[in-house]
């Protein structure tokens, strides 16, 4: 399954280890068997990803409780 | 255990609720007198008469003659006095707008059938064929149809009401032959014996004296009648069927035991058709005894409407005050008295459907989840069923049954079962023979819950028990395994109550003396070698320390505890104690084995938030006074919504953690209690040298982040994790517009957040979340 998910990043935000600006891009989230493309904050080197509370708590949460009733 | 059907199904039958009312019942044709009269309480007097005529064929005739057998078994007679449910007939069929119900036609069938007479019973069989799609002539000997019909009189029964619903017979299609008689000799229009050859099947409604005619064709009764079975309505010749005056004389005319007649010589008639078993299932035939279970409770005695023009029958607000009056039978005894049950808008039956039907589901949603989850597992409905069903106990097999097959919900019950994790581990558990003893008559069990709210009372009182008791008082801290048997974890609870046995043991089985109504539940039933005593009682026998003093001085209501409301010891002895605390009480109505759960039984505040909060409400605005609770979840259930609520121990232990109004401690600081009152212990009673924990760095939780953690219940551990991670990896990321650092780990199944600055050596939180969702 495949649903895409865009939030947009309005701060700037530094990956702190390889002091790289993070930037959008697409990354890959997974729950119980399901896979979804989201676009989020990521660090171009290390590959770090940034979930934003407003993600975790709104839509994030929403999907996941719909996949668990799966 | 997987689940199966059969039993789910015994399980759906015990709930008596769809069973009808007794006015049904009681009514040979079983009309839905109750859904009838709800509507002419909605003032819909078109819908009341779609559902009468939906049972009566001929409603004008029925609802002005009916003897109506079902008004003197109404329930309302108790209370004020039968509804008047004849009358309230009449007022459906003279009120509706919509003249008829409407004819609905089946196929066309093949077999004819002849019917003799035209009273009710022949008028019966009839309308039921034809609307079936059978061929029906009606043979009438005299010159008009329902001539006894006619003969009752103007008042009682109008020439136009028969002619009205007679014109059905047209919409029907069915071929009426006046002036044909049925019999021997001269003039008659056929013989029986010439019927049975032209027809498929015969129906006889022949009037009380109408025998003669067949007496050659037909075997006779002693009586001189036809013989008619009266389950069958079968005469001797096996194309024959008979009823109506003819089947019930010498006893006088009754219009609705001829339409029953005619109702079922019809579905004889069918099966004769069908060439199967006349006899079999038929004994919901006729009137029978309801299994329907109906309060009267809390109903005010009121008597029937008088109409002020009795000829006329009921005017319309007479009619509607009527059926106001009618109590509407049903059972809903657990409904009445379960937020949950009532929060879903049905009752078990359908629940326990349901709940399976989401079980047993392989694609697709499903949506019943909540409802498995939202039970609190009290057995409050299986109190109060008169049919004895614990919706409970169902709920317990499908919550099983779902986590074996692995499709509960993964987040409902994770938190709840992380938390038993910590009471279950190195962190809390211990187990001790009292210092300077090597063998043990009596363990204290405070339970992990009293532990993590009222950590010093569990200090106090177990010194108090080694006072007073002899023989050697060991402690055992723990978890008895509550969550999990709650969650549906079969297993973990098995292994949860193994490990506590096994505990138990090597103190030498001594008898367990608990302060946590669920664990006495829990080992009661699951552990049945364990001998096990509740606090209160032995605290009733061994006297109150000294500490004990008689302070509050306004009355308390007492909230039974729902794990022991069928312990009526266990009851007592704290109306003892308080009696000896002399603190007033005043019981509330649902007390004992009627109490509720506080809304955390069954892990019910995880699965469903709404619904706990309404079992909460609902129970602390049973009363005014404070309320006095012995289980520590009660009283900070209660406490949290804002209810004055006690701990028996407040009163008895006097220490200062006793505040009615004190909000109970929230989830992390539940852990720290614990892992604080078994290093105190340890320290303190068993003189052992106990390293502190110490803390790598101090965390600055503000009020605001706190709550949050409450509400999206994430513990300080979780948070400590993140950030020890981050700042050993620096694996974070800086949001350089606040210059905040932003990081995330996951343990296990979920991954937390923590926003937070380092200030010198003080970390300060700003935010915390988390998710299940991977992110890569
Ligand atoms: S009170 Fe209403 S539902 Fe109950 S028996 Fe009487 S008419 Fe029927
Ligand atoms: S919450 Fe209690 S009363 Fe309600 S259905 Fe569950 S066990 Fe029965
Ligand atoms: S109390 Fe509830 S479960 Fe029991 S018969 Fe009545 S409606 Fe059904
Ligand atoms: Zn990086």
């Amino acid at each position: 399954m495949a649903q895409k998910v865009i939030e947009p990043e309005t701060r700037k935000l530094v990956c702190n280890k390889c002091q790289q600006e993070m930037a959008m891009a697409e990354v890959s989230a997974t729950y119980l068997g399901a896979n979804f493309e989201i676009e989020l904050m990521k660090c171009p080197s290390c590959g770090l990803v940034y979930v934003p509370d407003s993600l975790a708590t709104g839509k994030m949460e929403q999907l996941e409780l719909s996949l668990e009733d799966k | 255990m997987l689940m199966d059907r059969q039993r789910v199904r015994d399980r759906e039958n015990q709930c008596i609720q769809e069973q009808p009312p007794t006015c049904t019942a009681t009514c040979p044709i079983h009309v839905d007198a109750r859904g009838m009269i709800d509507s002419i309480r909605k003032q819909d007097f078109s819908a009341a008469f779609a559902i009468f005529n939906r049972f009566v064929p001929y409603p004008r005739i029925i609802s002005r003659i009916c003897d109506h057998p079902c008004q003197g078994e109404c329930r309302r007679n108790e209370v004020g006095g039968t509804i008047q449910i004849n009358a309230l007939e009449r007022a459906a069929v003279d009120y509706s707008t919509k003249r008829a119900g409407g004819v609905t036609f089946s196929s066309r069938k093949s077999q004819r059938i002849a019917v003799v007479g035209s009273g009710l019973s022949s008028l019966t069989v009839a309308y039921d064929l034809a609307s079936k799609g059978f061929q029906v002539v009606l043979f009438e000997a005299a010159d008009r149809l329902a001539g006894h019909l006619r003969e009752l009189g103007e008042d009682r029964l109008p020439q136009q009401a028969i002619d009205d619903d007679l014109a059905v017979l047209k919409d029907l299609s069915i071929e009426v032959r006046l002036n044909a008689r049925v019999g021997e000799g001269a003039g008659a229009a056929a013989s029986l014996s010439a019927l049975t050859e032209e027809f498929d099947a015969v129906y006889l409604g022949v009037g009380p004296d109408g025998a003669a005619a067949f007496a050659h064709e037909l075997a006779l009764n002693e009586d001189g009648r036809i013989a008619i079975d009266s389950l069958t309505f079968a005469t001797s010749n096996p194309k024959v069927f008979a009823g109506g005056s003819q089947r019930y004389a010498p006893a006088a005319f009754s219009p609705i035991t001829s339409m029953y007649d005619g109702r079922y010589a019809v579905l004889s008639i069918e099966r004769l058709f069908q060439k199967a078993s006349l006899s079999a299932n038929r004994e919901q035939q006729g009137a029978y005894q309801t299994k329907l279970f109906t309060s009267l409770k809390g109903i005010a005695p009121a008597g029937a409407i008088l109409m002020a023009a009795p000829e006329q029958g009921y005017s319309r607000e007479e009619a509607i005050a009527e059926a106001e009056r009618c109590i509407h039978c049903e059972c809903l005894e657990c409904v009445k008295v379960c937020e949950y049950l009532a929060a879903y808008k049905s009752y078990p039956k359908r629940y326990i459907r349901d709940l399976y039907n989401n079980y047993s589901i392989v694609l697709g949603m499903h949506l019943a989840n909540k409802l498995l989850n939202s039970c609190a597992m009290c057995g409050l409905c299986g109190t109060v069923c008169p049919e004895k069903l614990d919706m409970g106990d169902y709920i317990r097999e499908v919550r099983q049954a779902t986590v074996e097959i692995n499709k509960m919900p993964p987040s409902v019950h994770a938190f709840a079962l992380r938390d038993m994790e910590f009471s279950t581990g190195e962190q809390f558990t211990l187990a001790r023979h009292q210092p300077g003893h090597d063998a043990s008559s009596y363990v204290f069990y405070p339970g992990c819950q009293l532990s993590a709210s009222s950590p010093g009372q569990v200090f106090q009182i177990y010194g108090h028990l080694q006072q007073k008791l002899e023989g050697g008082v060991g402690l055992m801290l723990g978890c008895c395994g509550a969550p999990a048997d709650w969650s549906g974890r079969e297993n973990l609870f098995k292994e949860t109550i193994a490990a506590v046995q096994k505990q138990w043991q090597g103190l030498g089985s001594p008898r367990v003396i608990t302060a946590c109504s669920s664990c006495y539940r829990a080992f009661k039933n699951f552990s049945p070698a364990m001998p096990i005593e509740s606090l209160w009682t032995v605290l009733d026998q061994v006297g109150l320390p000294a500490s004990a003093t008689p302070r509050a001085a306004r009355t308390v209501a007492i909230h039974d505890a729902c794990a022991t409301r069928h312990d009526n010891g266990v009851q007592d002895s704290v109306r003892h104690l308080l009696e000896k605390l002399g603190v007033q009480v005043a019981e509330l109505e649902d007390n004992r084995s009627l109490t509720t759960c506080c809304g955390y039984g069954g892990l019910m505040s995880f699965g469903n938030a709404e619904v706990a909060q309404k079992v909460i409400d609902r129970r602390i605005h049973e009363s005014e006074a404070d309320y006095l609770t012995y289980c520590a979840m009660c009283r900070d259930n209660f406490a949290g919504k804002g209810k004055r609520s006690y701990h028996l121990l407040d009163l008895i232990c006097g220490s200062g953690e006793d505040d009615p109004a004190r909000k109970g401690p929230g989830y992390s600081q539940r852990h720290e209690n614990r892992a604080k009152l078994k290093t105190r212990l340890l320290r303190e009673v068993w003189g052992e040298n106990v390293a502190d924990e110490k803390e790598p760095f101090e965390l600055i939780i503000t009020p605001e982040v706190a709550q949050l953690m409450e509400k999206r219940m994430i513990m300080v551990e979780d948070m400590r994790k993140v950030i020890a991670h981050a700042e050993s990896t620096d694996e974070k990321i800086l949001d350089t517009t606040t210059g905040r650092f932003l990081a995330a780990f996951r343990p296990v199944s979920v991954t937390y957040w923590v926003e937070y600055s380092v200030e010198g050596t003080k970390i300060v939180a700003y935010d915390v979340y988390s998710h299940r969702m991977e992110v890569s």
